[in-house]
Order: structure tokens, then sequence, then C-alpha cells
């Protein structure tokens, strides 16, 4: 046990997701061993993030206004929103550089054995959000994992009857690699999105 | 090879392993219960075996969409494995699908409800991490695949392994005699307390009342008679299910976090 505020500075960091007792000390000895306008600069953040960080009204992305970057921005069309599980996977697509409409987080996907269903979620706002008839479609695109699927099919099933077209993104063989090491579902989901080239 | 108390000889240890120079990997098969995410690109599978029982191993980098183990240890998915043995935990070397069964339920909201129960019950049965549970296994395989040929209606499928599984894990319901005096008869009152129906003069206090179709239901659906449990009423299953999620959770000891979401149909 270290002396007062250093060993409380550990016990802080070791709470982090991820963060062992010993990674929990190497960062505090080198927070202590830093330079000073670093630490501070950093501590200036953390007191930020909390202050100004909120999550857009209508999208549930993160956001430093009522509203996030994305849907205040009237370039993006408002006719598509993409469905995402977490703000992190908002940042992957707009990566791409493919997608020019808007997006809806939900906060996770549903996950019964986790205790999450879709009251968890945020779909209750989404269904919302489709009221109005601007949304022409909606692209699901939540992890290619149980959870994701699950979450895809549950909401294709409550959106179907209110008439605005629904679609998965695509799922397959990721670039670089064998196909003597695709599994039967990975492979056959590939099967079932073939296009044609030709 | 080590020695139990008794003289029988037991499976070697991961210390008989180091000991004897030995490579501590082993094969079997089973049904993934659950993952969990670890570190950057890692999960934790809790996997029902067949030989070994319920085991904890790590699957590395299995959540990068280049991953070797693709969709391979998904919950409910069936796979052959390698696993290479730990102190704590085994690591998982090699997956090869056996029958992507959460894949297929995955499809249809109310299947993959019950298959959670399934999968979480399973868990909650086998208490001790390397029990053997082989009639457990077998059950969870047999109600998967009846799950995912969709022929019959899910709340059914799940109330039978439900009720199969409590009978091999020594607590089956009592519905063909009293639970307490044991007079023969499909009584109409429902103590889970008491381990099942009651007879009138057996009764405690808190006992619930129970329509005979009810009854028949459980035990048609206990014995595997199919054809009785398909024809009987929705009316009746919503009674009957909500005795086997009371019994299931009585006995576990435990709410079970998957069936508050259950959506019978």
């Amino acid at each position: 046990m270290y002396e007062g505020i250093v060993q409380d500075l550990i016990d802080e960091l070791g709470r982090l997701p991820g963060i062992g007792p010993k990674s929990a000390q190497r960062i505090a000895f080198h927070l202590l061993s830093a330079d000073p306008a670093d630490v501070r600069r950093l501590a200036a953040t953390l007191n930020e993030i909390k202050d100004k960080v909120r999550f857009c009204r209508l999208c549930f992305n993160v956001a430093q206004a009522e509203l996030c970057r994305i849907c205040s921005d009237q370039r993006r069309d408002p006719e598509q929103i993409c469905v995402v599980e977490e703000s992190k996977d908002v940042i992957a697509i707009e990566r791409t550089r493919e997608f020019r409409g808007r997006y809806h987080v939900l906060g996770g996907a549903i996950n019964p054995i986790g205790g999450i269903g879709p009251d968890d979620l945020h779909i209750r706002e989404l269904i919302a959000r489709l009221a109005d008839g601007t949304v022409t479609e909606l692209i699901l695109a939540t992890d290619p994992n149980t959870e994701g699927e699950v979450t895809a099919s549950y909401l294709a099933r409550q959106i179907a009857p209110m008439g605005v077209k629904v679609t998965r993104l695509a799922s397959g063989l990721p670039m670089g690699g064998d196909l003597e090491w695709a599994d039967e579902v990975t492979l056959g989901r590939a099967f079932e999105g073939r296009r044609v080239v030709a | 090879m080590s020695r139990s108390a008794r003289g029988d000889r037991v499976l070697p240890t991961y210390r008989d392993a180091c000991n004897h120079g030995w490579v501590p990997v082993y094969r079997d098969e089973g049904v993934v219960l659950r993952t969990t995410p670890l570190a950057e690109a890692d999960r934790i599978v809790t996997v029902l075996t067949r030989r070994t029982g319920r085991v904890r191993a790590v699957a590395k980098g299995v959540r990068r969409t280049s991953s070797r183990f693709g969709a391979r240890l998904e919950p409910g998915t069936y796979v052959d494995l390698q696993l290479h043995e730990g102190r704590s935990l085994d690591t998982v070397t090699q997956a090869d699908i056996l029958s992507p069964y959460g894949a297929v339920i995955a499809g249809d909201y109310s299947r993959h409800t019950a298959s959670a129960v399934m999968l979480e019950t399973a868990e909650r049965l086998t208490g001790e991490e390397r029990q053997p549970a082989m009639r457990l296994f077998l059950l969870l395989v047999g109600g998967l695949r009846t799950l995912a040929q969709s022929e019959r209606a899910p709340g059914l499928v799940l109330d039978a392994f439900l009720l199969r599984a409590l009978a091999v894990s020594g607590y089956a319901m009592a519905l063909q005699a009293c639970a307490r005096c044991g007079a023969q008869g499909h009584h109409q009152a429902f103590s889970v307390s008491a381990g099942g129906v009651v007879c009138p003069q057996c009764r405690p206090h808190g006992a619930a009342s129970m329509s005979l179709a009810a009854v028949r239901l459980l035990s048609d659906l206990l014995t595997g008679d199919w054809a009785a449990a398909d024809a009987s009423e929705v009316r009746t299953r919503r009674e009957a299910g909500g005795c086997v999620a009371a019994y299931l959770q009585w006995h576990l000891e435990y709410g079970l976090r998957a069936l508050p979401h259950l959506e019978r149909v």
C-alpha cells in the first residue's frame, strides 16, 4: 500500500475497464513522472467530459449540444437511418464515407441472458422517429453476432407493418482470408448474399 | 493418471500433465451457453460439453472480423472443440460447427428468448465446472434442435426441456401422484415447495389451484406425448408455463435473467 493520494489514484484507475492492479500502478507512476502540463490537460479533459458531453436528443449518439454533429447537418439525407448498437459503430461507418444518411444508436443489443430486453434499448424512440413518414429506408447495422441478429430480427418484425423499407448490412467473407477457414454460418451468408458480376 | 479417495481412476489434471510433461490438450463437443467480452478482442466462452461438463475457456481474438473462429463460438452453437487446459481458464485452440442452432434460432425473436432461458438454465443446473452432465447435455442439444426446426411452439419446447432438465437434476415434478402422501391421481392443486401437485388433504397454504388440462399438459411434456401437447389450448399452455417457471426458480434459488424477456406466443 502506498501513502494516501498515490494509493487513491491507483484505486481509481483500477476501477476502469480492462485495467488491473499492476496496470493501474504503472499508469499512476507514469502520471507522477509526466510533465505537469500534460497531467493538468488530462485532468481538465476528464472534468469537461462529464460537464459537456451528452447524448443527442434524436439519435442518442454522443454530442456536445442538444443535437449531435450529424443530426444538425442539413446536408445529411433524412430519408435513410442507419441503426447501430453503440456510438463507436457510427465512427466505424463514417470512416467508410459510403453513407450520407443519419443514425440511430440503440445503446446495446438484445441479450436475454444478460438481462437486456427491447425495453432497455432506444427502440421506442426509433419507432417515434419513423412516425412522420420522412424516413423511407432503415438500415440495420447491428453487430454480425447472435445478439445483433436477434436485435435486427426484432426490429424488422416491429417496423415491417409501418411500410418502411428495412435492409440489413451484408455479411460474408472478410477480405484477406482463405475460403477453407470460413465457418459454415459465414460461408452460408456469403452464398445467400452473392451478387452478379457479369 | 491420479486416483480418487475410493481408488477410481480419474481424468488427469493440469498439474498431473505439467508434472509428467504431457501436453494438457483435450477434445470434446459442446454447446456454447454464454460469451463474455475479455480485453480488446477476446471472449470467455462457457460451454456445456458432452464428457467434461461445464467448462469456461478463453477464445482469443474472436471479436475481430478476421478471427479464424468466425461464428463458431456464438451462444447456442453445437461445436466440436479442442481446448488447452489452463489453471483457471482453458483456451480454445480449434472449433468446428456441428450444428449452428443459435444462428438459425436468432432469426425468430420468440424462439431466441426460449433458447436463452434453456441455455441459462443449463448453466445454472451445472453447479460446478468439470462435473460431467451427459443427460442434461443431450437434453439441451435435443431442445435446441427442436427449436431450430420450428415445427413446435417454442413455449412447449422450452417447458418440456425445463421439466426434463429438472428431472435429470433430481427435481422431478410430481404430476401423477400427490407430492406429499403419494395418493395417485391428477390433483388440481400445485405447490412449488411441496414439489408438484398435492391432494386436497395435503394441500399447504399458498398452493395454487390448477386446471386438470394444465396438469395433463405438464405430464405430456414430461413424458414426451407431443400429439397431446400440440393439441393443447393457448390458455392451458400459459398456465402450465407459469407453474414451470415458478418451480424452476424455486429449485435453482435464483431468478433467471432471461425469463422476464421470454416471449410466449
